[in-house]
């Protein structure tokens, strides 16, 4: 019995909520039916799962545009155009999503997002919804230890660090979007997608300092961010990525490098998020540069 | 058992909060044909019939004490360049049985009777009418053309038509050869405003001066023409007697008149206007200050917030102010879509699992009600001492809720007491903090930064400020600086960062 494809799952997806509870019964459906011998017997897949695959098959060909994964944003177009996920059977990738950091620094796109970072393979954190997100859940769960000198370390690309069994590396990216797509940095590297938490750096240059800026955060779903080591923005509960839908209070960025910090928990759903740092009057802040330096090499 | 004195006291604390309307005004604020609020040496000013005026120093309490040379009724009040040019009428009116009036213009550079600069000069006349004529020359009232810089002024009462002359800016001086203009008729009290390319003549219908019998009410007429023709919404043209309400009879107001525009700048607008009967007050004729809002083009007379239980959303994300604690789920949920058995589908095991097998169709039963979560079931979740805040789905939890109300003897703005905003049922109060940040105390204590002053705009809208910022003398406002996080900054007319709305919990 062949598995429901997860482009299926995807679309349907896309076309009506991320919201946890829906979003859990999809992944629900589909491991169910994609797992046959875990359960689902073949009456109960007869009266069920053929009808709501045709229903499903019926949409996507109403509407091809639905016909694609949410997360899947081209070069070029960030965030507009769309493109099919790789078939499973082909050799998964993390590009068209990212490329490796250059050694030159980078400026932030021309709306202010930062696209240089050193993202650290997802530790696995099962969940099987987002609801349980609340601030105390996501701060107790990212006070736990997970790796040496996971609040100070700048590491270089390549390092390993132990999770538990896990042995996980990091990754000096160039997201070619606004948005840094951890659901696809996951996949491509053949890694657990979803119940995750991902932990993400980069080192931002100032050319002077800079008083009265805001960092401005979107992610899917919870995070917390640090600059500098302080604790400078939260998002908590089952979230949507919207740019600056969460910023910190007016910080300041020292003249030279600044070092921001974030941890990203999802459980299912196509985990991302989007930073910049903005001014008084909500403009983001340009003349910024992402210099990885040793750690990008 | 509470003593008379303390029940009383009591009872004057709470009065304020339980009014379904804003009152007008605080203080003394009495008056008939109110002039066009001027601010002047750090204080509001307003002038009527017989001589006499009003002063504020905040816009919300008001007291007797302002001076005019010259008597007469309902003078108007303009301010160009270092002068205040007033103008007023003598005779006419069909007080005395007369329609022959004259109407003066004089001018100071202070409105402060206290001020060394307080002294009329140059009184001249600019218009009149004999008597005889379809034309009763009172009620004036200017308009600084913001396009030619040119200086109008309208007059006349019911006794025929309204007319507008033409005077010289810099001496307040009819202009030489100058022709009156009939736009209207049978209106008392208008006032000329501008906006957006188009000139608005307001003006007052109905009876005067009948206490709670009188039937004033606000109409208005626009033009692209500053000489008309002024049309109102039906296109029936003002000389012919049309007119769009604007304003009447509300709760315990009975009778607006004398509209005039307040502008604060920032796009608050207001109105000043008195109330032939405040059944409150007697029957006696008072002040009021109101939000003045826009709607399609024409100018809509609001009224002046008084508080209650709210929703506070933003503008920028639909979202709702919120205390920043964890969000408490209410008993229930992940039944499947719709709830249990929604849809017509089939039975849904307990947790969203595997299909249960089929049964019998149970019994009809009577779907039980939902509760709605208390303050209660959550409060002991929330910390002790100060909490964020920050902007978030509305689900009309307790920490959405907000009861704002006014607090008594801590001032006030143009129209409005400051209020207090509380999460409700608790003492818990929304307050600045420093770095023009936002926090909530756990107990409300009327200190300057637990203060809001809350101004509708021209949309409808509010802008909500703080009556003072620890360590800061800027001026700012609720803001959305993110889709889902809260501060105070500058307020942007622009945008709506700074915008939010009540809504009914």
């Amino acid at each position: 019995m062949p598995a429901l494809p997860p482009e299926i799952s995807l679309t349907f997806r896309s076309r009506t909520s991320y919201g946890g509870p829906f979003r859990e019964r999809l992944l629900i459906l589909h491991t169910k039916i994609g797992n046959p011998a875990k359960g689902v017997t073949m009456n109960t897949f007869r009266r069920f799962a053929i009808p709501i695959i045709g229903v499903l098959a019926v949409v996507a060909f109403q509407d091809s545009s639905l016909a694609q994964p949410a997360g899947a944003t081209p070069p070029g177009a960030p965030g507009r155009a769309t493109q099919a996920a790789p078939p499973d059977n082909k050799p998964r990738t993390i590009a068209p999503y990212f490329t490796p950091a250059a050694s030159s620094p980078k400026a932030p796109d021309k709306e202010g997002f930062i696209q240089r970072w050193l993202l650290l393979e997802p530790i696995n954190k099962p969940n099987r919804t987002n609801t349980v997100f609340t601030g105390t859940y996501v701060r107790n769960t990212f006070n736990t230890e997970f790796f040496p000198n996971q609040f100070t370390v700048v590491p270089r690309d390549g390092d390993k660090v132990k999770v538990g069994d896990q042995e996980l590396a990091w990754h000096a990216l160039d997201s070619t979007g606004f948005n840094v797509k951890l659901f696809r940095f996951a996949y491509g590297l053949n890694k657990t997608i979803y119940g995750v938490i991902f932990w993400a750096v980069t080192v931002v240059d100032s050319p002077r300092e800079m008083e009265n800026v805001r960092l401005a955060a979107g992610s899917n779903s919870a995070s917390i961010w640090w600059v500098n080591g302080k604790e400078a923005v939260d998002l908590f509960d089952d979230r949507r990525m919207v740019m600056d839908d969460v910023v910190s209070k007016r910080l300041t960025l020292h003249k030279g490098p600044n070092i921001i910090r974030g941890a990203v928990i999802n459980g299912p759903g196509l985990s991302d998020f989007c930073l910049r740092f903005i001014d008084e009057n909500g403009a983001p802040v340009k003349d910024l540069t992402v210099n990885l330096g040793s750690a990008g090499k | 058992m509470k003593s008379p004195t303390l029940t009383a006291a009591i009872l004057a604390a709470l009065l304020p909060a339980l009014r379904a309307q804003a009152p007008a005004l605080n203080g003394e604020p009495f008056i008939h044909d109110p002039s066009t609020i001027a601010f002047s040496d750090g204080k509001y000013f307003t002038f009527g019939t017989g001589g006499g005026g009003l002063i504020s120093e905040d816009g919300w309490t008001w007291h007797g004490g302002a001076q005019r040379p010259g008597g007469g009724v309902a003078p108007d009040v303009i301010k160009i360049g270092d002068r205040y040019y007033m103008a007023y009428a003598r005779g006419g009116g069909g007080m005395s049985g007369g329609h022959a009036s004259n109407v003066y213009v004089m001018w100071t550079k202070s409105l402060d009777p206290q001020s060394p600069d307080f002294k009329f000069n140059d009184e001249t006349v600019v218009a009149s009418s004999d008597g005889i004529e379809d034309c009763d020359a009172i009620d004036p009232s200017f308009l600084l053309d913001p396009t030619t810089n040119r200086l109008w002024l309208s007059y006349g009462t019911y006794f025929g038509y309204i007319r507008i002359v033409e005077l010289d800016p810099k001496t307040g001086k009819r202009v030489a050869g100058n022709q009156a203009v009939n736009v209207a008729i049978d209106m008392e009290a208008t006032d000329l405003i501008y906006r957006d390319g188009w000139y608005y003549l307001l003006g007052t219908h109905g009876t005067c001066c009948d206490n709670v019998n009188s039937t004033y009410n606000i109409r208005v007429g626009r033009s692209r023409n500053v000489l008309g023709p002024y049309v109102d919404n039906m296109g029936v043209d003002l000389i012919k007697g049309g007119g769009k309400l604007v304003a009447g009879a509300s709760g315990r107001f009975v009778g607006l008149g004398h509209f005039g525009k307040l502008d604060l700048g920032d796009g608050v607008e207001k109105f000043s206007i008195h109330y032939e009967s405040d059944m409150d007050r007697g029957g006696r004729s008072v002040l009021d200050i109101r939000p003045l809002l826009w709607k399609d083009g024409w100018p809509v007379g609001g009224d002046n917030f008084w508080g209650g239980t709210f929703e506070i959303q933003s503008e920028r994300s639909g979202f709702a102010l919120e205390l920043a604690v964890d969000f408490v789920r209410m008993p229930g949920g992940r039944g499947g879509f719709g709830g249990r058995g929604g849809r017509g589908g089939p039975p849904v095991a307990p947790g969203g699992g595997q299909p249960a097998a089929p049964a019998a169709p149970p019994a009809p039963a009577p779907l039980p009600l939902i509760q709605a979560q208390t303050l209660y079931d959550v409060l002991h979740t929330w910390p002790a001492g100060n909490i964020d805040l920050r902007i978030g789905d509305y689900m009309m939890r307790p920490h959405q809720k907000w009861t704002i109300s006014p607090v008594t003897n801590a001032g006030g703005y143009p129209g409005s007491p400051y209020f207090k905003v509380l999460i409700a049922d608790t003492d818990r109060a929304l307050a600045a903090a420093e770095g023009n940040e936002l926090m909530t105390v756990p107990h409300f204590t009327g200190a300057p930064e637990q203060l809001w002053r809350i101004d509708q705009l021209t949309d409808g809208t509010y802008r909500i400020m703080p009556k003072a910022v620890p360590n800061s003398s800027e001026p700012v406002a609720l803001t959305a600086a993110g889709a889902s996080t809260p501060t105070l900054a500058r307020f942007d007319p622009k945008s709506d960062k700074a915008r939010w709305t009540f809504k009914r919990p």
